[in-house]
């Protein structure tokens, strides 16, 4: 290893580091965020086959909640591993952010912390208690597991939400004084539709992962009322999820085009402030203008604004050192909503069946199309994380601090980054092998153990 | 009020040493099995299941003493995670495999690659309190100056006080881990089990005590001004108290009493935190005491807030989590005992009627105002009407089985 002990506090830093401490904090978030999902939907939808077994005395429930809830504790584990990294890398590539704006934000992490602890603790309780506690406390247990998954991501997402609009502070030679935390974080309205566009995005991804294995077993044949049952599960938790994701997704861009233009002008590729401005499908941004695109003449004005006359700000309000990087912006934004209308669209499909004539949709088409829509929530959801985060850029507190300033001046960071990918992959590979051996696993009705 | 969340901070550490310490010793122990009484098998057996129910509330802790840490002394730790950025880094690594190695470990009994996965889990076991050991000790000797990775980033955390409290850590790990699971082996009835993990509770023991006199005579010439607050005032007293405590210990160990062991084992490492906080109070860092490093009064009062209002909820689930785990509630492959379930209810045509007409009609409505209304509340009462309406179909497309046989 060669590292070298860089200078004091205003030690120049090498712009590299820079770009390679945000592709390792992105790499971090990118494995943690896809568990965070479960974290919100699985123990809700453990805890709905719980309450089916209690109300209706099916075992078939208890056998399903049992074998997901191990599943759950299971992801939580790595969940437990990948958060405790995100919380050490805060500190490791971004000193200069904790050290000047830890004061106004850390109450969010120091609030998830204890939703963190519940969550731990309850998990415990609940999946090594099944048949020690009584059934009823034992579904009691789980409910603090449910409302801690969600709380925990509400406090994170405050803090993302203060981020993008930073208040509740004062600054003074470049860090914050008299940091008012309870109202930076949680009276900034801006944050609320990041939690619920995240929350519901929860349940898109859990639910159609869930349903990735059972309707491969489908396909096979393998359609047994244990099966049938843990798919209309999943699947309708996915499909009630995904068509409001829509409406949510909505108010989340007409909350960007307000106080982020910048943000919206670079999702959107909107070099010049325009009045009644024309939305691009697909294209490339070419640094004036979006080229092979598909023009569709004042959307852009109509969707952002709920108006077809609206002015929209472009990129050009700003210097070029203050715009982030219009394509890979761009490109994530226009692929989270692409994914996110074909996913409402086999929900939409799934729902019919399933109320018009109740029962499974029966063409093998569809059961393809959920194996492959499992994978494609993840890359929405990461998809608009990219969108939201790299469209922040250069910005790690919105108009105020750049992320150049916030990055350590400790060397060394490639090395950090080549072993992260390599521990990364390698866990990658183990879960893949883990889920694929735990499918196998034969199913028991009356003693599952 | 600047040292109030330092207090929470030195708590946390506590507890992490004590609890996560004895989860890396029961690592430990999965690699250093020996034969013993009860055969290799049997103690590795032992080692890895003992933890499980608490192993993530445990780990919890280091998350806990980083967010109070960051929120409450935002200088302090830029300057400590950036200067000591390798040994964290390593430490984050050993997190990661541990955890990864734990998720797989349950599910892979009998499988290939078991024993490459416990190695995993042993080493990493070893490696995550080593590191977070030269951490302390980096701080510990004042190696950590204010800024921006304005320390070393070798000699901050490879110097003898670093060294030797890393070893510290893992011995201290191991003792505790031993005399935990030799309680519980005794609870589960083995006594064969409760003698091997005895004796490796007397020879850890031992380890440990040696290391941290040891560390005492390296701390007298790396670290001297941190040798001063050691051997004079709180920190000679809370020195004392961990090697008294440390000597019962032994003593309890020897004669048996593994409950009364547990408790004085952890006061003796509890101890040892204590006696660090006091020997370099009031400083943090060099130049840069706590009162310095606090953030303002709105934060710090925020802080205590939060942790006394989180403490309301936390320390009864916790005191539930251990009291069903050391009453062996949460013990693997217990035996059923659950109660008769009540007799299905049928759902009703009229309730499904209901529940239809309730689910369009939020949707209509909440579809309505989340579309037409400006951010604001009545968005927000738009889309509190459209998750109504998705749990209403929710319940309308999970809960009927299918038709279909």
């Amino acid at each position: 290893m060669t590292i070298a002990a860089l200078g004091g506090a205003v030690a120049p830093v090498d712009p590299g580091y820079l770009f390679q401490a945000r592709q390792m904090q992105a790499l971090s978030l990118a494995v943690h965020i896809p568990l965070v999902c479960f974290g919100i939907a699985f123990p809700a939808m453990v805890l709905f086959c719980e309450w089916r077994h209690l109300r209706t005395g099916d075992p078939l429930f208890r056998t399903l909640a049992r074998r997901w809830s191990k599943v759950m504790l299971g992801l939580f584990a790595i969940g437990v591993v990948t958060g405790t990294i995100l919380s050490f890398e805060l500190g490791l590539l971004w000193p200069e952010f904790m050290a000047r704006y830890g004061n106004v934000f850390g109450l969010g992490f120091t609030l998830e912390g204890f939703s963190f602890f519940i969550e731990a603790i309850f998990i415990a309780i609940y999946v090594y208690g099944w048949d020690r506690l009584r059934p009823r406390l034992h579904f009691l247990a789980g409910i603090p597991v449910a409302l801690a998954g969600v709380m925990g991501s509400l406090f994170v997402i405050s803090v993302n939400g203060w981020m993008n609009h930073p208040t509740g502070f004062t600054t003074q030679d470049g860090r914050a004084v008299d940091a008012r935390p309870w109202s930076a974080l949680f009276g900034n309205g801006y944050f609320w539709h990041e939690f619920v566009h995240m929350y519901v995005a929860g349940f898109v991804v859990a639910g159609f992962l869930l349903a990735v294995p059972y309707a491969w077993g489908f396909l096979r044949g393998r359609r047994d009322r244990y099966r049938r049952t843990a798919l209309t599960v999943a699947l309708s938790a996915a499909a009630v999820a995904a068509p409001l994701q829509v409406f949510i997704g909505d108010w989340a861009a007409r909350e960007v085009a307000h106080h982020q233009p910048v943000k919206l002008a670079a999702l959107e590729g909107l070099a010049r402030t325009t009045r009644g401005a024309p939305e691009h499908l697909l294209g490339w941004y070419d640094g004036r203008d979006v080229v092979y695109g598909v023009e569709i003449p004042r959307l852009l004005s109509l969707l952002a604004f709920h108006d077809p006359d609206a002015t929209v700000a472009g990129l050009d309000t700003v210097p070029v050192e203050d715009q982030p990087p219009v394509n890979v912006v761009r490109l994530a934004f226009q692929s989270m909503v692409g994914i996110g209308m074909l996913l409402a669209l086999l929900s939409v499909v799934y729902l019919y069946v399933r109320l018009r004539h109740r029962r499974l949709p029966g063409s093998p088409w569809f059961y393809r199309a959920v194996v492959v829509a499992g994978p494609l929530s993840v890359v929405a959801l990461i998809c608009g994380w990219v969108t939201t985060e790299v469209g922040r850029q250069p910005w790690i507190v919105y108009g105020i601090m750049r992320t150049s300033q916030a990055v350590t001046g400790a060397s060394g960071i490639p090395i950090g980054y080549g072993t992260l990918i390599a521990v990364y992959l390698g866990l990658a590979g183990g879960v893949g092998w883990l889920l694929h051996r735990f499918s196998r696993l034969p199913i028991e009705v009356d003693r599952d153990g | 009020m600047a040292e109030i969340p330092m207090v929470f901070i030195l708590a946390g550490l506590a507890a992490y040493t004590v609890l996560a310490g004895a989860d890396f010793g029961a690592g430990l122990w999965t690699l250093f099995a020996g034969r013993g009484e009860a055969g290799h098998s049997a103690i590795r057996h032992h080692a890895r299941h003992a933890m499980g129910p608490v192993w993530e509330a445990n780990h919890v802790w280091l998350i806990f003493v980083l967010v109070v840490c960051w929120t409450a002394y935002p200088v302090a730790f830029g300057s400590i995670t950036s200067t000591l950025a390798v040994p964290l880094f390593v430490a984050a690594v050993g997190i990661i495999l541990r955890g990864f190695a734990y998720a797989l470990r349950g599910q892979i009994e009998g499988a290939v690659g078991e024993r490459a996965i416990e190695y995993l889990f042993a080493v990493s076991s070893m490696l995550t309190p080593f590191a977070l050991g030269t951490v302390a000790g980096g701080i510990a000797s004042g190696r950590v100056p204010v800024g921006n990775a304005a320390g070393d980033l070798v000699t901050s955390w490879l110097n003898p006080t670093s060294i030797l409290i890393g070893g510290l850590a893992v011995a201290a790990g191991g003792y505790l881990a031993a005399v935990y699971l030799a309680a519980d082996a005794r609870r589960v009835g083995s006594w064969a089990l409760e003698r091997d993990f005895r004796t490796r509770a007397l020879v850890a023991g031992c380890c440990a005590g040696a290391f941290a006199l040891a560390g005492l005579i390296v701390v007298r010439f790396d670290a001297p001004s941190l040798f001063a607050g050691l051997t004079s005032g709180g920190g000679n007293v809370m020195v004392a108290i961990s090697g008294a405590a440390g000597v019962a210990t032994l003593m309890l160990v020897w004669r048996e009493r593994f409950g009364l062991a547990r408790a004085s084992a952890a006061l003796a490492v509890a101890a040892i935190v204590a006696g660090w906080a006091l020997a370099q109070s009031p400083l943090l860092l060099p130049g840069l005491t706590v009162e310095q490093a606090a953030a303002g009064r709105s934060t710090l009062l925020a802080v205590i807030v939060a942790v006394a209002g989180g403490a309301i909820v936390l320390l009864p689930s916790l005191v539930l989590l251990f009291r069903l785990f050391l009453r062996g509630m949460l013990d693997h492959g217990a035996a059923a005992d659950v109660g008769v379930p009540s007799p299905p209810a049928l759902p009703h045509k009229t309730r499904r009627r209901l529940l239809e007409g309730f689910a369009a009609a939020m949707l209509v409505i909440g579809g309505g105002l989340a579309v037409l209304a400006d951010p604001g509340l009545v968005l927000g009462l738009g889309v509190v009407c459209l998750l109504a309406c998705a749990v209403a179909t929710f319940a309308l497309v999970a809960v009927e089985s299918d038709s279909e046989t």
